[in-house]
């Protein structure tokens, strides 16, 4: 998230969209709690009335997968109404340049899509350029081909009547919503989203995230305090695992992947590399990760030993992608750590059949569920499948030291609890010695392409103990060092692209330093607890951002972008102030670590060409991305999602023409006539993902022991269905049996006059693992996936409902 | 104790934590349709957070969580009701219960007004036939730490401290939850039954959670505990007391009757010797 959980108490107003916090997040719900006792209001904008609902000032019910119509209605709200704050967009985004005069929008297609290749030519969504190479742009916002020009007319069609349309909201509800959020337009007044999963599994998960940050620039709340976009991570440490590179097109530090097009590391850094904004560092940071990675072997003549690096192929490689390779026989082994895929994975059923057709499966996890086990699920004759498993017992978080990176991007280092039990060991002391090994195998080779794996920095052990791995070493790593003195770095400004410094994930650096381990600096009066508590205040004396609790990347900020503070001037313009400029002195100050380069307000940084008074230094002229351009367009539309009800009500496009589907047998799409509920799934307090760990915890499992469906009182009456019920849902891909949840925390909506149901399931239960099973819920899931991060659409999908006996009685 | 319950998220950390620092078993037990975890508490699950679902004044939903457990009543019906006073108020005023003294005689089920203390007579466990409920973690709170929920809970919402500090507190919270437009919040357990010992900020009136408004304890109940067991113990006590003077009158008469060979043999009725001197030997080797 751009913020930190201790600065949330400043908000005004908080929308939670996508996010189930008090659910989900129940740690850092209490700053959300605080803020509202501070006066905040609380909004929950969600298909469910969660216990996020019922902690809120107000819920707003909505239609799973129309986010982008409510998202594009508060935008045309704060155009049309004039709520917008003019001296943040003009200075802190790329609203006033000038597009392409040939870029086109029309019926829900951008100009430059291919029908054949299923993909956008992005020509004609550029900037216009002067012969200078600096983009054209107006200031007054005026002009027809400016970005702000662009995106009223493309919002314009966004009216409260059409949102009500599309989402179900009434226009009464949406006026009076929109009302609370644009308000926030007016300077130091702040609002702040929140947003996790509800946004992000869609086939247009990465626009609806955007629609709302193009909604929070052009109030001026993003870098402010209490402002921004909270992303809610799905797990503890997903943000550490994203940072390092878990999706595939990255390299740690979001450096990006190179292609084959990339022959040499030249030729990577002059394609990759833009010539404004604090990126034009990159090569710095990849030499230094090619140094960390390969050490002596990497010098200046063989290229940092970039030959090294695995270069992606013009095919995606998601984890969906795995499973379909795997499905078409290219993929023929996989290494399974801490998951179950054939649960929470979407298209359930199509994984397991993908998992048959392996030749070998590592899987490593704390307990036995249905991904080691596929073989022994219902359906499936073990006689019949040639995969070997192997299963390596993995220990449990508190078995293990290590670091956390948490949703505020915070790292925080945890100790051994205790040894770990019977045989098991930590994950990294198994890809230790899977490393170990391989090094080993491939020892004697003198083949170019086994150099990588031969020449590969891995000395992690712990001397005199071979059951355990050195944690901190490879967090030691990642901070990087200077080569020549082996001493540590202190921050990333002192990576070089010369081969003098090494460094893991360039992001990371600060957080191991010659002081020691900055993420598990961590006072006694920890602010987790209200003793510890740091009001914010006007004079900027606070230190409630707790910046020597523990490290948040990058440079230990806690709130990014947060020279958007202040005024062009570098003034602040809030009732507490963050970051701002001391003029006396000649710098950036504040109670944050200032996100902002050594340039005074009125000049411009030379090596970046970012203006003092443009905040948004990772961007290019360090101007916010209000248009950007993604895979499926410049600017998020609306669409509907891939099995919806209804037609799209904005466009003949119906769904997002770059969404990514799948052709196996398993692929199936339902239609509205056989399948007329919107299906909507979710997690709970009580369980973790596919429940294989939580279901086996007893008091876990005694928390929440019983799958069911949630459905409203007039859908129940419709079918006549009693709470508790049994019931089966059913999709195109398949049917679960549970008990129904009758509650009037959800409710049809009249959608284009039609009344459209929408039920929810939660993931957690799976037929073989833990003390409490069910059937699994993910076998209804589609899997048609976003363009850009390539997850699945599991919060809005077709299903239908119907009596049926007890689970496990036919 | 204060449970502030508009602040509550329940996400049932205090049921874990309670389960496991009181080394209770879990119990699979929830009712279909509901988000609540068991229908009841039980000997073994000492606190359960109550989910109400209902809809406010305006028909808009309202999601209740009420962290329930023993109330620690200053005038308990619990204490009232045992017999054998396993259940009693220890020095920090807390009901406490004394397993050891408990004979699993359930007297104390129907006598508790909010049904918080149970005796184990579930198909869960046949043989302990032995009441259970909160301690509050007496053996925490004696080791100046906090109870195991109040630790746990994650949005701060169940607070331990001193009882008249918490009852202002309360008091200040309802005042701003009031401002908030919670026009129904109320301090419940100030002078309940004598006044609780776990207090609750409630966001509507303590009917809605199923609460009893204005519990007293039953005249009944305490005919039964100050007039009829001190009566009954005192015919108890009146019968042995009878019959220790019967038997000393019967002794005396009988060595009346004997007196003479007293005189003869030294009296044979009294233990010999070395059974005394056995005895102190053993006792020294204690």
């Amino acid at each position: 998230m751009t913020t930190s959980f201790w600065d949330i108490p400043n908000a005004d107003v908080i929308v939670f969209m996508g996010s189930n916090a008090a659910e989900n997040h129940p740690i850092g719900f209490k700053w959300f709690m605080r803020a509202k006792q501070k006066g905040a209001k609380l909004i929950v904008v969600d298909p469910r009335f969660t216990r996020t609902a019922s902690k809120a000032d107000w819920w707003i019910p909505f239609r799973s997968g129309t986010d982008i119509s409510v998202l594009g209605g508060l935008i045309n709200y704060a155009i049309s109404h004039n709520k917008i704050h003019r001296d943040y967009v003009i200075h802190n985004t790329n609203a006033p340049l000038l597009v392409n005069p040939n870029f086109k929008f029309d019926e829900g297609l951008f100009s430059g899509w291919d029908p054949n290749t299923k993909t956008y030519n992005q020509s004609t969504w550029s900037f216009q350029s002067g012969p200078d190479g600096q983009p054209l742009k107006d200031d007054t916002l005026q002009d027809p081909n400016s970005v702000y020009q662009q995106i009223k007319k493309i919002y314009s069609l966004y009216t409260p009547e059409m949102v009500s349309e599309i989402s179900g909201i009434t226009v009464a509800d949406f006026n009076k919503f929109a009302e609370m959020v644009c308000n926030t337009g007016e300077a130091g007044k702040v609002a702040l989203f929140a947003y996790a999963m509800g946004w992000t599994q869609s086939t247009h998960g990465v626009q609806n995230i955007r629609c709302a940050t193009l909604l929070q620039m052009l109030l001026g709340n993003i870098g402010v305090p209490g402002g921004g976009i909270a992303a809610l991570r799905g797990h503890a440490n997903v943000q550490g695992a994203t940072d390092l590179a878990v999706v595939y097109g990255d390299l740690p530090g979001y450096i990006g992947q190179p292609t084959q097009a990339h022959k040499t590391l030249k030729e990577f850094n002059d394609k990759t590399t833009p010539t404004s904004g604090y990126w034009v560092n990159k090569p710095k940071y990849v030499a230094s990760l090619l140094k960390a990675w390969w050490g002596d072997h990497a010098t200046k003549e063989n290229d940092f030993a970039y030959s090294y690096l695995p270069k992606m192929g013009n095919v995606p490689y998601s984890h969906y992608d795995i499973f379909q390779s795997a499905l078409d026989g290219t993929i023929h082994g996989l290494m399974l750590f801490g998951q179950n895929p054939a649960v929470g994975s979407a298209n359930a059923s199509k994984v397991q059949a993908a998992m048959a057709k392996l030749d070998w499966m590592l899987f490593a996890d704390m307990f036995m569920n249905e991904s080691g086990e596929f073989w022994k699920l219902d359906g499936v004759n073990p006689a019949e499948i040639k995969t070997e498993v192997f299963m390596l017992p993995a220990c449990g978080p508190l078995e293990k030291a290590g670091s956390f990176t948490n949703s505020t991007r915070l790292i925080q280092w945890k100790h051994q609890a205790i040894a770990p039990l019977g045989e098991s060991r930590s994950d990294g002391w198994i890809v230790n010695e899977l490393g170990k090994r391989l090094q080993k195998l491939y020892a004697n080779s003198t083949a170019k392409k086994d150099e990588g794996i031969k020449y590969l920095t891995w000395s992690y052990d712990v001397p005199g103990k071979p059951d355990e791995y050195d944690h901190e070493k490879v967090l030691k790593e990642m901070n990087g060092y200077d080569v020549k003195t082996g001493k540590q770095l202190a921050n990333f400004g002192l990576l070089k692209d010369d081969g003098s410094t090494a460094a893991g994930i360039w992001i990371y650096t600060g957080v191991f330093t010659e002081e020691g381990n900055k993420a598990d600096s961590r006072r006694r009066d920890a602010p987790n607890r209200r003793e510890g508590w740091a009001e914010a205040k006007a004079d900027g004396s606070a230190k409630y951002l707790h910046l020597d609790y523990a490290f948040a990347w990058p440079a230990n900020r806690r709130v990014l972008y947060n020279r958007a503070s202040s005024d062009p001037a570098g003034k602040s313009w809030g009732k507490v102030p963050l970051v701002w400029w001391d003029a006396a002195a000649g710098k950036w100050t504040g109670v944050d670590v200032p996100d902002m380069l050594p340039v005074a307000p009125d000049k411009v940084h030379e090596a970046t060409g970012v203006p003092g008074s443009s905040a948004f230094i990772m961007k290019p002229w360090g101007m916010g991305g209000i248009w950007g351009p993604l895979a499926d367009g410049p600017v998020p539309v609306h669409y509907e999602p891939i099995e919806s009800p209804v037609k799209n009500a904005l466009y003949k496009q119906m769904t997002n023409p770059a969404a990514r589907r799948f052709n196996s047998e398993f692929d199936k799409l339902g239609t509205p006539d056989q399948f007329p509920y919107v299906v909507t799934t979710y997690r709970l307090t009580e369980h973790q993902t596919s429940g294989a760990m939580t279901r086996t915890i007893p008091f876990l499992a005694e928390a929440f022991a019983r799958p069911f469906v949630e459905i409203s009182r007039e859908l129940a009456q419709e079918k006549g269905i009693k709470n508790g019920e049994w019931v089966q849902v059913e999709s195109a891909r398949g049917k679960v049996k549970v008990q129904a949840m009758v509650t009037n925390r959800l409710r049809p909506y009249k959608i284009a006059g039609k009344l459209v149901h929408q039920i929810g399931l939660p993931i957690h239960w799976a037929p073989k693992s833990g003390l409490v099973q069910g059937d699994i819920v993910n076998s209804l899931s589609p899997e048609v996936l976003d363009p850009t991060a390539h997850i699945q659409e599991s919060k809005a999908f077709l299903g239908n409902i119907s009596k049926t006996t007890p689970r496990g009685v036919n | 104790m204060l449970v502030d319950t508009s602040e509550c998220i329940g996400c049932k950390a205090c049921e874990v934590a309670c389960k496991q620092w009181n080394q209770n078993e879990a119990r699979i037990n929830q009712e279909p349709g509901t988000y609540q975890s068991h229908p009841e508490l039980d000997a073994q699950t000492w606190t359960v957070i109550k989910f109400i679902e209902r809809e406010d004044a305006n028909g808009a939903p309202q999601w209740l969580m009420q962290k329930h457990n023993c109330m620690h009543c200053t005038e308990a019906g619990c204490v009232t009701a045992c017999p054998t006073d396993a259940l009693h108020y220890n020095d920090y005023g807390l009901v406490t219960l004394d397993k050891q003294s408990c004979i699993g005689c359930g007297y104390c089920e129907p006598a508790c007004p909010f049904d918080a203390v149970h005796v184990d007579k579930t198909p869960f466990n046949q043989k302990a036939q032995k009441a259970g409920k909160c301690t509050m973690c007496f053996d925490r709170i004696s080791s100046a730490m906090q109870p195991a929920c109040v630790k746990t809970c994650p949005t701060d919402c169940i607070k331990y401290g001193d009882r008249a500090q918490l009852i202002a507190w309360a008091h200040e919270r309802v005042d701003q939850l009031h401002e908030m437009g919670y026009a129904n919040a109320n301090v419940y357990g100030e002078h309940e039954v004598g006044g609780l010992h776990e207090l609750y900020v409630l966001l509507e009136s303590p009917e809605v959670y199923g609460l009893p408004v204005a519990p007293q304890l039953s005249k009944r109940l305490k005919l039964w505990k100050y007039g009829v067991q001190p009566v009954g113990k005192a015919i108890l006590g009146a019968t042995l007391f009878g019959l220790i003077v019967n038997f000393v009158v019967a002794r005396k008469a009988f060595k009346g009757h004997d007196g003479d060979h007293d005189h003869d043999d030294g009296g044979a009725p009294v233990p010999p010797e070395g059974a005394a001197a056995e005895a102190d030997h053993a006792s020294m080797h204690d």
